[in-house]
């Protein structure tokens, strides 16, 4: 890696405080449940839940046995039961069923919901409306973060995406403000709040009226300034292939809550391994942040360093044998372990990347960023779609082929949509419907396009040269939103520069030099113009929204430049490495919080819509 | 996943097209392998560890510091109220509804001070004091502990304590003024869960028409109703908002999507006839209407396949037995299925190739690249021959193709195509190059020796004499070839 740091730069605070509140919050509501009691824990709670407690301490405090919220009846013989769970309509109604079928069979037990990290009110009703208000009795957790590395902490609530930002309900402001609180009071005050979007502005709005109402300690701020933004201010990067290796392994494999699990092609065994992803691993440490092609040579160096250290113990005599076990061999084995790990992977990486023409793709991808061939771009994508390709990539190749586009042409809208039916099913009727409404996938409107002279022109001549002319005419329509952002922020480079992907220059390595990620890119903006002056046109092309406030009493320290971000609707690995990158550069400390890590899978995944 | 999504999968994991592999990575992995044997011999070492799971350790837990009791405090902290200016300034945020309200209060002047609209206050504002008193309006000001225990809360009292999660009696707002108001402060709080809140109380004691009315001009509050509604699963009422709305197409797919828990077959065509006739878009509707065609044809050729396979009389369905039913695949599963199965079938046939073709109107490349998959797959080589094959005006035949020759060559390959049926292929790849890293991979040495031969290259065909068997006909032709005088080499 270009360890060019800055040397200056900040220490970054210790999240792990985060983990043991956490923690110990959890004891104390188990502890309001005296007695022996068996716990059932909703699915999506069971990582986060591992990475701050373990059995043992659920166990301490007379958790009997452990169960997952499967929907099912419970075969449990505990007769107090207690559920920790996300606060979601359709669990509750399963314990009123839990709870109303033991009332019918005469059987009598205690129940407890231990909602996290806040009620709904919604969820309540349901209790009220079953009859169970009362029977069942409920707490709440206020878990809103969990750190899962040094510089990554993560809400772990990836429907934060499609309930803010496609149903449109606000449930979770309030849990993001909180959570900022929770910062600000362990880590603040802080100085300087920046942000974008409507969704970043109610999260300030919901923090600041807590903190109106909390009392504020006077300590030593650690955290400087904040930068808040909606993930739909930019949802052309989370839609692009990821190229550097964090990002790829979780395209490829997806890390769960900083865990990953290496199939057995990976580990060259018999069985899968889990391992944790984080600056812990000092072999992954090293080649998280690199692109792709830079991973290999990496490893390779690594082997034969490995290799060489592992020699020295020949022609040793036994004295120095025994202080090269106990001193170095340990630390070997460990190094073994984790690069036959990560060369494992790489190799899988490499065989599932060139059997589905990874290179291709990535140039199609670059097309599109650039909005250069588009015709041959989407001729490319028909095909992805007539071969039934992976259901999920071709409508990723959609979505940013609208949104960098602005719009599809109807008649190439109806005839993509129309020939995707066909290859994946009509019921995505529906999740076409989503993508509209969210405008990830749209038609343009008439009167952005010259279509009607268009068809006229396409009437006279043949299909090919009306296609080139539609891209003729397309570039003379209303410019897209992306395109202009694209010119006004200097989001793809040249491309007849040489980019050496070994020494990056810019942002843009995350994506082989072709593109630099809005999202990074608005943060470096505002951070460098301390606020938002000069950027008028830019927040105008992104729908406004877009605030700068100073408190009262902030630090002046070194904490000035540790900088936490809060990406509001999830944000990527690619994203995380190039605010490291930037941070690098200018001596800043990123402390990226999110709502859930994400990619194009889970986004594209989160809006489908064909199944019950 | 549901089961048939899984079966559909398991047809095109065999079938699926195999992208190309591209050759200049060779070398990466090449390195890869070499890091990879480099680890490997010094596994043995590793072998007899104990520490297995290090790995798979999460190493970042600390110790438990503070006690419990300490840390709740920590976070009810929250809880406590005190009385002083705020830390940081308000930001207008967008709430669209107050204006709209039709209660007697003027909203506007409870918060004064405040810009209309999403504008941004600017950078100098927020820094003066005097912005900061403004933007701090009476009724923001902490209530006085002894309000917990009179349940007189005004509005937006009651919004500001639903908010903290304490209880508030909704009951007392029964004037259509006070409840609107009670939603309109709720919407202003920006907290989804106060605002369902609010609106199932509002659902409980207000009539629908009521209801639907007043929601139409708030759309914030309109959206969590529709929300609210979904997850409850409340099809009904949630049908008649959006009629009263006057959003025909979102009734259309609503409807439409409950076809989706219909398992029986029957009764989910029967359904889908039935959506025929629900307001969707022109284009919308002919979706719908192949999808209720597609499945009516799926029920027929299924029962007919299903009796065949049984009957153990029909050789196709004895040497591949079916993987899954066809029942609820896309239309292009079903044509592969058609291709695979029933290929030469006249095309009054329901599960003729042809006869699906033109109904559902796919396209000729569609059909195409559909076909030679599964006649690949077959490895019915005539087939795949077959569909390449038109004839010019002069009556000799050529072979077409409206996919890339190297996309075919590739699809071919990938079904264990014979290097006699791969080579007609190869050679009719245009661009020489292609063709000849594509001829040496497949070992199509013919076509390797005539290229090079058309190229005049010397150089390369004598290089390729090393890598043909030795004295084979290959060989000689290579031989043939050099010793020929009459071929102007450039090299």
């Amino acid at each position: 890696m270009a360890n060019s740091a800055r040397r200056d730069s900040p220490e970054l605070p210790d999240f792990s405080l985060l983990k043991r509140l956490a923690r110990d919050q959890l004891i104390y509501l188990l502890e309001q449940l005296p007695g022996k009691k068996d716990l059932f824990i909703e699915a999506d709670l069971m990582s986060p839940l591992d990475r701050i407690a373990n059995v043992s301490t659920l166990k301490q405090h007379e958790v009997d046995k452990l169960y997952k919220v499967e929907y099912k009846p419970v075969v449990s013989t505990s007769d107090q039961l207690c559920f920790l769970i996300r606060p979601r309509i359709q669990t509750v109604k399963w314990i009123c069923d839990v709870a109303n079928a033991d009332k019918a069979a005469g059987k009598f037990r205690r129940y407890k919901i231990i909602f996290t990290p806040q009620k709904f009110y919604a969820c309540e009703a349901v209790l009220e409306e079953q009859g169970m208000f009362g029977d069942v009795t409920t707490d709440e957790w206020a878990f809103y973060l969990l750190p899962l590395d040094d510089d990554i902490i993560s809400l772990e609530l990836p429907e934060f995406f499609r309930d803010n930002f496609l149903a449109g309900d606000q449930r979770w402001m309030r849990t993001a403000g909180s959570a900022l609180h929770l910062l600000h009071s362990l880590y603040g005050p802080f100085s300087k709040v920046y942000g974008i979007g409507r969704y970043s502005k109610m999260a300030y709005e919901s923090w600041r009226e807590q903190v109106e109402q909390g009392e504020q300690r006077a300590r030593q701020a650690e955290i400087g300034n904040v930068f808040l933004i909606d993930r739909d201010v930019d949802f052309v990067t989370p839609l692009c292939s990821q190229v550097v290796y964090e990002g790829l392994v979780d395209d490829i494999f997806r890390i769960k809550c900083g865990c990953v699990e290496f199939s057995p092609d990976v580990t060259a065994s018999d069985k899968s391994v889990k391992v944790m992803l984080n600056s812990q691993d000092k072999v992954f440490n090293e080649i998280r942040n690199e692109h792709f092609s830079n991973v290999f040579g990496f490893l390779s160096q690594k082997a034969r360093n490995l290799q060489t250290a592992y020699d020295k113990r020949r022609g040793m005599d036994i004295k120095q044998m025994k202080t090269f076990v106990s001193e170095e061999l340990k630390g070997l084995k460990q190094e073994h372990r984790l690069l036959s790990l990560h060369i494992g992977a790489s190799e899988s990486i490499m065989k599932k990347k060139t059997k589905q023409d990874f290179q291709e793709l990535l140039k199609t991808e670059h097309s599109l960023l650039e909005g250069f061939e588009i015709r041959e771009c989407i001729s490319y994508i028909e095909e992805h779609i007539s071969r039934q390709v992976s259901m999920i990539e071709s409508l990723r190749l959609l979505c940013l082929l609208s949104i960098t586009e602005n719009g599809l042409l109807p008649k190439d809208f109806r005839s993509l949509k129309a020939q995707y039916l066909q290859s994946y099913g009509v019921d995505h009727l529906l999740t076409f419907s989503n993508l509209r409404q969210l405008g990830l996938l749209v038609e343009q409107q008439p009167g952005e396009t010259l279509t009607v002279m268009e068809s006229r022109v396409g009437k006279l001549v043949n299909d090919k040269t009306a296609g080139k002319l539609t891209d003729a005419f397309s570039s003379l329509a209303k410019k897209s939103n992306f395109r202009a952002l694209s010119r006004k922020l200097n989001l793809v480079p040249k491309s007849d520069e040489e980019y050496d992907l070994r020494v990056p220059r810019d942002m843009a390595y995350i994506f082989s030099g072709a593109y630099v990620p809005l999202s990074c890119k608005l943060i470096e903006q505002v951070l460098e113009r301390d606020g938002w002056t000069g950027l008028e046109e830019v927040t105008r092309l992104l729908n406004g929204n877009e605030f700068a406030v100073t408190g009262s009493n902030g630090a002046k320290n070194d904490a000035q430049r540790i900088i936490l971000v809060m990406f509001l609707g999830g944000c990527t690995f690619s994203e995380i490495s190039a605010l490291r990158f930037l941070g690098r550069e200018k001596g800043y400390k990123f402390i990226v919080v999110t709502t859930a890590i994400t990619n194009s899978s889970r986004l594209i995944e989160s809006l489908l819509d064909n199944h019950v | 996943m549901t089961k048939s999504k899984a079966d559909e999968e398991d047809y095109w994991n065999s079938s699926k097209f195999k992208a190309f592999t591209f050759d200049d990575e060779d070398d990466e992995l090449i390195r890869l392998k070499e890091s990879r044997q480099a680890v490997n011999s010094i596994r043995r070492l590793v072998e007899e560890d104990d520490d297995e799971d290090d790995v798979e350790k999460v190493s970042w837990s600390g110790e438990p510091v503070g006690s419990i009791s300490w840390s709740v405090k920590e976070t009810a902290a929250s809880n406590q109220r005190t009385d002083r200016e705020p830390a940081f300034p308000k930001i207008p945020t967008d709430t669209p509804s107050l204006s709209k309200s039709q209660s007697g209060y003027s909203l506007s002047s409870l918060f004064k001070g405040k810009t209309k609209g999403g504008n941004f206050q600017s950078f100098t504002d927020t820094l003066s004091d005097s912005s900061i008193r403004l933007y701090a309006p009476e009724l923001r000001k902490p209530k006085s502990e002894y309000k917990d225990y009179v349940s007189d809360w005004s509005p937006e009292e009651t919004i500001q304590r639903l908010q903290q999660g304490k209880t508030a009696p909704l009951e007392k707002f029964r004037s259509l003024q006070d409840k609107l108001l009670l939603l309109d402060f709720a919407v202003s709080a920006h907290d989804g869960n106060v605002i369902t809140a609010v609106l199932i109380y509002l659902k409980r004691t207000l009539s629908k028409e009521v209801l639907f009315r007043e929601l139409e001009s708030r759309q914030t509050a309109l959206r969590h109703f529709i929300h609210y509604l979904t997850e409850t699963k409340d099809q009904r009422l949630l049908l008649e908002l959006l009629r009263a709305l006057g959003r025909t197409e979102n009734v259309a797919l609503l409807q439409y999507k409950e076809h989706l828990s219909i398992a029986d077959e029957n009764k989910r065509r029967d359904f889908l006839k039935s959506c025929l006739s629900l307001p969707f878009s022109a284009e919308d509707s002919a979706h719908v209407q192949d999808h209720y065609t597609l499945l009516e044809r799926q029920i027929i050729i299924e029962a007919t396949d299903q009796q065949a396979e049984r009957g153990g009389k029909v050789e196709i369905f004895q040497k591949f037995p079916r993987r899954a039913s066809i029942l609820n695949m896309p239309l292009i599963t079903t044509l592969y299925y058609c291709c695979f199965y029933h290929y030469s079938e006249p095309e009054g046939t329901y599960s003729s190739p042809l006869n699906i073709r033109q109904t559902f109107k796919i396209s000729g490349k569609q059909y195409f690249v559909t076909a030679l998959a599964a006649r690949a797959k077959l490895k019915a080589w005539l087939d795949v021959d077959a569909l390449f094959t038109s004839r010019n005006w002069l009556g000799f035949t050529r072979k077409k193709s409206p996919l890339s020759f190297q996309r075919v060559v590739d699809v071919l390959q990938k079904n264990s195509a014979p290097t006699q049926v791969l080579q007609d292929y190869v050679g009719l790849v245009e661009d020489p190059d292609m063709r000849i890293s594509l001829a040496q991979k497949h070992k199509c040495h013919d076509i390797v020796i005539n290229t090079y031969r058309d190229m005049k290259d010397r150089q390369q065909l004598l290089g390729y004499r090393g890598k043909v068997g030795r004295g084979s006909a290959e060989e000689r032709k290579i031989d043939e070839l050099l010793n020929n005088q009459q071929i102007r080499w450039k090299n």
